[in-house]
């Protein structure tokens, strides 16, 4: 089947199997490998990106799901080489290690902070309960969002 | 002069990439030429725990649409491969005529794409003759049953085999005022890192295999693929992309990632294999199962004058890594921070019909600590005396040389009792038990649990030593090569800093090459918290050499005398002393160098041994009486590593550690059913800890350099999960004791502490 998604402000034309998910699709037909996959559940959120502004464990979506949508991934953050605010929340509080959940914290925390500009601790670390990291112990990644939201 | 780099919160050089474009894991590797047109794996796995296979149909399978072939073991002609640690085990890297674990491949399907290969996995149809599956460790012991015949036993492993006689039983404990004796069930848990495990594989035109490998140890991976692929060493190419964690899970090499040379040979064609998380649930190797029977005895007073363990390894359903750490891990650290004069400690490795076990964030460690902490709580509780006091009486007074204990383990340095105190005072232990009195006077549903733990740990245990060479480049910038393995400890930064402070090169002017064993033949990679004590050590050594030797070109090419010359390492510039108006970068010199084999020093250097570093950790929960919830509502963790080279770095690895010591304590647990049917075989039934259930961690820094490194520096990558799991545990336990409870078995789950709590009434 054909679908049209616009994807990091391009738009892409896409022959694609029905059962194509989402992720598949901005992995393996536009070779957008930031976005990872980590499990097969649905559980971890390795795979969260943003469709129409707001963040999607894109292992739940078919691509065909998101035709006529605008989605970003973590390749379309930066603008003109200047990270997003929130990239650079995670890199000055040490909020990654391994880099395999980075994509899926970032998507989901930029949700998170648009959704409740100002949140507590308690309300991040709830926030990001369907994003799983197994190195940092989410100490530095609840801080870099707070930091995030801080700095807006 | 500037001051030294070293010991700065330095941001990590590793990050941009990561923030922005993502890692490059092997299964993003779209652009590698010779992985152009490559063909997909599957791996068919048992769904029977134990049974003699009777046959496998594959005719299904190899008509369905975009299957290229599919190959059992007969196909490919294995033959059986000895264990490492007991070569009576052997088995074929395919299942042949026996499986031992729900999971274990048997067959490979090669497909155009993944999904196909996926779909065809479904239809290959196995006809088994189902064996009783044994699932528990002292059933496997007891039973005629075995594993492996040629064995004569599910026992694969035992410290008596290694001369270390017998436990001598009760005797042991005659004269002893107090004995107090506990069974244990250090559980089994998954890894999950949360990259799985993935590979590539080809053959290039000179004939050589190049594989792609997530992996901590790219150097230990050539001989088993080259052996496997039935070619020399020399073959073999491993290279390591970024790997999305590994926990000491991705530290040897599996069967699949041995075949796929085999298999790519065999269609003409490069491989790509990346599992599923439900397939690397039971396919990546699990840690801990330790099931341990403990005694401890001493007097009234508090003093522990007797402890005694028989600790009994699940190995799983082959003898891996798993089989070895509770003898040479667990054994020699049995006394933990204690002076304890009289230990004894015998350990025994089973075999089960569960995912074979290996390394674990702490292998060894952990368990060895989760005992002894939680049998000096009970002592504890025997005699009424506080969980802090009863461990001060009994720590090893401080020590500044080696020191040697009861059960053999020798330790570097220590200072157990300021470790405990700074986080006594750091927590407010005596506020805490306060609060929990308040909560216990008022009856309150919800108690207050405090629990604290005082640990020593090995690291460093493995290698003797690392590789590191550094060379200078045309345009004064540097290049280390490691022999260490980063996979989210921030090697780059760490690296960069250790000779950017040796030779005045910026960090940005500094890459790092690790991983590939071309380029980088010897190595022992990144496992048991050695990287910096060894790894960083040999960078740091090897670049202060360079430094001299660059001295020596300055000196040519300025025309004095080498002992006048001087590195202003602010500019990175070599000039003679008192005149820094002529002066030579490193480019020129490496120019001046490039006809001569270049500017670059490479050596092999060892360090004196281990390290043992050591701390305290305070862990406060709040237990739901009513339902037996428990919340972990704060944590101190005093972490000692020796030398810290950069504090964010350390302060990153305490709190992955502590949260993956809170997940044992609180939450995960590998389960089967009887038949030896996985029922946590993915992230919707394993209960991975999430950020909804941990506090901030409270970090306290405390720094006993050891004299073991010239950096001063231990580990500190598992130093979080040791001590932070017998705190949590023995947290629960205390929010709880006033009720007559003695001991909860972890993962401390709301069912299992509510039970208790319905037992002591």
């Amino acid at each position: 089947m054909k679908v049209t998604i616009t994807v990091n402000g391009t738009k892409h034309e896409s022959e694609i199997e029905p059962r194509t998910l989402l992720v598949q699709y901005v992995r393996d037909t536009l070779g957008l490998t930031g976005t990872n996959i980590g499990c097969d559940t649905s559980s971890c959120g390795a795979c969260s990106l943003h469709v129409d502004g707001e963040s999607v464990k894109s292992c739940t979506m078919l691509a065909a799901q998101a035709d006529g949508c605008d989605v970003t991934t973590i390749e379309g953050l930066a603008k003109n080489g200047v990270m997003h605010p929130m990239q650079t929340a995670f890199m000055e509080n040490h909020g990654l290690q391994c880099g395999f959940c980075t994509p899926g914290m970032v998507m989901a925390s930029i949700s998170l902070l648009q959704e409740n500009p100002n949140p507590t601790e308690e309300e991040v670390r709830i926030g990001l309960e369907g994003n799983l990291c197994r190195c940092t112990g989410y100490h530095n990644i609840v801080k870099s969002v707070l930091a995030a939201a801080q700095a807006k | 002069m500037g001051g030294s780099i070293l010991g700065n919160r330095v941001l990590r050089k590793e990050d941009p990439k990561f923030l922005t474009t993502g890692g490059v894991y092997v299964d993003d590797l779209l652009d590698e030429p010779l992985l152009h047109n490559a063909v997909h794996v599957t791996y068919a796995r048992s769904s029977v725990a134990h049974g003699h296979i009777l046959s496998i149909d594959t005719s299904e399978a190899a008509a369905m649409p975009g299957v290229i072939a599919v190959f059992t073991g007969a196909d490919l002609g294995l033959q059986p491969v000895p264990s490492a640690f007991n070569p009576a085990a052997t088995r074929t890297l395919l299942a042949t005529d026996k499986v031992r674990y729900v999971g274990e491949p048997l067959a490979i399907i090669v497909s155009e794409t993944r999904e196909q290969g996926e779909d065809a996995s479904e239809a290959i149809i196995v006809d088994y003759d189902v064996l009783e599956a044994l699932v528990d460790v002292e059933k496997a012991m007891a039973s005629s049953l075995h594993l492996y015949e040629a064995c004569g036993s599910n026992v694969v492993f035992d410290t008596t085999a290694l001369g270390i006689p017998e436990n001598s039983g009760e005797a042991f404990f005659a004269g002893c005022e107090v004995v107090v004796t506990g069974r244990y069930i250090n559980q089994r848990v998954a890894p999950c890192p949360l990259e799985v495990r993935g590979a590539a594989a080809a053959w290039g035109p000179d004939g050589r295999l190049t594989q792609w490998l997530s992996t901590q140890h790219a150097q230990g991976a050539p001989a088993p693929i080259a052996a496997a692929n039935g070619v020399d060493v020399s073959q073999v190419r491993v290279k390591t992309p970024d790997v999305g964690g590994g926990f000491g899970a991705k530290i040897g090499t599996y069967p699949e990632d041995l075949l796929l040379g085999v298999v790519a040979k065999r269609v003409g064609r490069p491989v790509r294999w990346r599992e599923t998380r439900s397939e690397s649930m039971v396919g990546l190797g699990h840690g801990r199962a330790q099931l341990q029977f403990i005694t401890i005895g001493g007097s009234r007073n508090g003093k522990v004058s007797h402890y005694q363990m028989h600790a009994i390894q699940d190995s799983g359903a082959w003898v891996d890594m798993g089989t070895i750490l509770a003898p040479f891990m667990t054994r020699p650290m049995s006394s933990g921070v204690y002076a304890i004069p009289n230990i004894e400690c015998r350990t025994t490795s089973v075999v089960t019909n569960t995912t074979p076990t290996v390394a674990y964030r702490g292998a060894g460690r952990p368990e060895a600590t989760a005992a002894i902490e939680r049998a000096m709580d009970m002592f504890a509780a025997e005699i009424g005396m506080d969980a802090a006091e009863v461990r001060r009486v009994n720590l090893i007074p401080k020590f500044m040389e080696p020191h040697t204990t009861a059960i053999g383990g020798t330790y570097d340095v220590g200072d157990y009792e300021e470790s405990l105190n700074r986080t006594l005072e750091a927590s407010d232990y005596a506020g805490w038990r306060k609060k929990q009195a308040e909560r216990r006077a008022n009856n309150d549903p919800k108690q207050l649990g405090i629990g604290v733990s005082v640990y020593v740990e090995i690291t460093g245990g493995v290698g003797t030593g690392e590789s590191a060479k550094v060379e200078v480049l045309d345009d004064g910038s540097a290049r280390i090569y490691t022999g260490t393995s980063p996979h989210g400890q921030g090697h780059d930064t760490s690296w960069s800093m250790l000779a950017s402070e040796q030779t005045g090169i910026p960090m940005d002017k500094i890459e790092l090459v690790w991983g590939d064993t071309d380029l980088v033949p010897v190595g022992t990679g990144t496992m048991g918290s050695r990287s910096l004590q060894q790894g960083g050590n040999a960078v740091y050594s090897v670049a202060g050499t360079l430094a001299e030797k660059a001295k020596s070109v300055a000196a040519r090419l300025l025309e004095a005398n080498e002992a006048d010359i001087v590195l202003d390492k602010d500019k990175g510039i070599f000039h003679v002393a008192g005149t820094p108006a002529v002066s030579k970068t490193w480019a020129d010199l490496a120019l001046a160098e490039k006809s001569t084999g270049g500017l670059v020093h490479s050596d092999i250097i060892g360090v004196v041994g281990p390290t043992f570093p050591f701390g305290a950790h305070v862990g406060i929960v709040e237990v739901d009486t009513e339902t037996g919830k428990v919340t972990h509502i704060a944590h101190y963790a005093c972490d000692d590593a020796g030398t810290v080279l950069n504090p964010m770095l350390l302060e990153g690895q305490i709190h992955g550690g502590v949260a993956q010591g809170a997940a044992q304590a609180l939450l995960e647990e590998v389960r089967y059913d009887d038949d030896g049917n996985p029922i946590t075989s993915n992230l919707a039934d394993y209960a991975f800890i999430s950020a909804a259930e941990m506090p901030s961690v409270n970090v306290i820094h405390m720094e006993t350099p050891t004299p073991n490194n010239l950096i001063g520096a231990k580990g500190i990558g598992e130093s979080g999960t040791i001590g932070s799991t017998p705190a949590l545990q023995s947290a629960v336990i205390d929010a709880v004791s006033h009720l007559g409870v003695r001991h909860i078995d972890m993962p401390t789950t709301a069912e299992r502490v509510w039970s208790a709590i319905q037992q002591a009434r």
